[in-house]
């Protein structure tokens, strides 16, 4: 019996690909919110609040706005690779979500569901796998659209994922010598059980944020689209739902990274001072889910509080501070991290 | 070289401290003021919903008056056009009929008058030009419309609501004037 398929696991992942992939779209959508609303804020303006009460259903109107404005495709661009773009880049950015551990178990119908699409043993790897992929979303675009300013964006946009991806790896792999495992559902539960891994890798985690603003194209580093030297940058020729598919791609993998921060470093579902084995297992996994979206809001708010506090990056600042700064320290970081294990044990 | 003024200061040319070349501190102290800001009082008032106060000399649009028992006061007499710097206002002039007593206070009246709400630049003269206290500037303002014609405002649209038929809007219409001492 090889062929065997448990019916029941089909449909119950089935039911949380829907749930994930929606839910980090809406989320996605309310960010675009809170940015606006978190920059007015910090600018001493009310933001938007004009449609729906406090404004909550401006992102609807701009989604609405973006499907009814015209779809311009350029006579002088390579029309398949021009769509392909955005289409990539939306796409990568939902695929990350598939390894993360949203929740402990819960218990349905008689059934343990996992709250996770899938455990692949090599998790972190494939995260950075798929977040590397989603450059090409920015690079297909630019050069497809046959413009010098979109090719300027996507030629920082690759550069500068080049640059950081090799710090935030290294990062990382410190991060592997402590725990000890790719998976991250195995390092929440021992982040569950121990102490969180911001403790034991504050400079790892340091490296890791600051190469995760870059790796989303977050200011400081928006270079790819910084619409003041760039017109827009990656997306210049972009109009209707193909831009909107690029700007919401950039929020899913805020979101995502967040998510990722909060699960590596932070203990993921964990909720700290507090033994969750004291509850019921569906409690447990609902407050488990809580106090990770806790985590994530915390961070979206410090990638918006980052933006409008700090001013961009010139060009070569940014490669100075990645090759000569970023990965030296990373390197320093994992052969100290080597030594204190071979230290300590 | 002298300097022109007292405010120059020495730029410090010093290199930076290895805190300093960290960055972060600064970063830091930087989002701590951009954080503060979260608590700072907004200046914006929503303004439909909430309005500034006026002073009480605001001059806003023209309101042509009646008096208590509804009958329009102007006379037609002209001097408000004559006055006006922006040469926004246009009248013509009528006689009163017998049996129009209840409508117009004098046996002369304007049988139109326009004004010009784009020409107008709301100085007021108008008012003070007027012996009769039958214009004067409200607190209404920001007209908005579609088309540049329609900001020609006819009689109908600048008479005050009358005070019998229609006592609320009368004296919505006449704003904190009714407060005011009127000169006759």
């Amino acid at each position: 019996m090889l062929l065997a398929i448990d019916l029941g696991l089909v449909i119950e992942k089935l039911i949380l690909i829907v749930v994930v992939i929606s839910a980090s779209l809406v989320i996605a959508m309310y960010t675009t919110f809170a940015e606006r609303k978190v920059a007015a804020i910090l600018q001493d303006r009310r933001g938007p609040n004009r449609a729906g009460p406090f404004g909550l259903l401006q992102p609807l109107a701009d989604g609405l706005k973006l499907f009814f404005k015209e779809e311009i495709i350029p006579d002088f661009s390579n029309k398949f690779l021009f769509i392909l773009g955005p289409a990539l880049a939306m796409l990568t950015a939902m695929m990350t979500s598939a390894i993360i551990p949203w929740g402990d178990k819960v218990e349905l119908f008689g059934r343990e569901i996992s709250l996770q699409i899938t455990d692949v043993n090599v998790g972190i790897l494939y995260v950075f796998g798929v977040v590397s992929l989603g450059v090409y979303g920015i690079m297909i675009g630019s050069w497809a659209s046959n413009n010098k300013f979109s090719l300027m964006g996507g030629l920082r946009a690759a550069s500068q994922i080049i640059s950081y991806e090799l710090a935030m790896g290294i990062s990382i792999i410190a991060l592997l010598m402590v725990t000890g495992t790719l998976s991250l559902k195995e390092m929440v539960v021992q982040q569950q059980a121990g102490y969180w891994n911001i403790v034991k890798q504050p400079l790892g985690f340091l490296i890791f944020l600051i190469c995760a603003f870059a790796e989303c194209n977050r200011t400081p580093f928006d270079l790819p689209e910084a619409e003041n030297e760039l017109i827009g940058g990656y997306h210049t020729e972009y109009s209707s739902m193909k831009l909107g598919f690029f700007l919401f791609a950039e929020y899913i993998n805020m979101f995502v990274s967040s998510v990722i921060m909060a699960t590596l470093f932070f203990g993921g579902y964990d909720i700290p001072f507090f033994n969750e084995a004291t509850l019921s297992p569906n409690i447990a996994a609902i407050l488990g889910i809580v106090a990770l979206m806790a985590k994530v809001v915390f961070f979206i708010f410090l990638f918006m509080w980052v933006r409008w506090t700090i001013p961009r990056f010139r060009y070569d600042q940014l490669m100075h501070l990645g090759w000569r700064i970023l990965i030296p320290l990373a390197l320093f970081n994992m052969l100290a991290t080597g030594a204190s294990i071979l230290y300590f044990h | 070289m002298q300097a022109l003024t007292s405010k120059a200061k020495q730029v410090s040319r010093k290199p930076m401290s290895f805190t300093e070349r960290l960055y972060l501190p600064a970063i830091f102290k930087g989002m701590m003021i951009t954080f503060s800001h979260i608590f700072k009082k907004k200046p914006t008032i929503n303004y439909p919903e909430k309005q500034r106060p006026f002073s009480p000399v605001f001059r806003g649009m023209q309101i042509l008056n009646r008096d208590e028992e509804g009958r329009e006061n102007c006379t037609a007499c002209g001097l408000c056009a004559v006055a006006c710097p922006a040469e926004a206002i246009t009248m013509e002039a009528a006689e009163r009929q017998a049996g129009e007593e209840n409508l117009y206070r004098e046996e002369k009246y304007a049988a139109k008058y326009e004004i010009n709400m784009l020409r107008c630049i709301f100085c007021g003269l108008c008012e003070e030009a007027c012996p009769k206290d039958a214009i004067y500037l409200s607190e209404t303002f920001a007209p908005a419309d579609y088309q540049r014609k329609q900001f020609v405002y006819a009689k109908n649209e600048l008479l005050i609501p009358h005070p019998k038929e229609n006592p609320e809007a009368y004296k919505k219409a006449l704003g904190n004037r009714a407060n005011k001492s009127t000169v006759n």
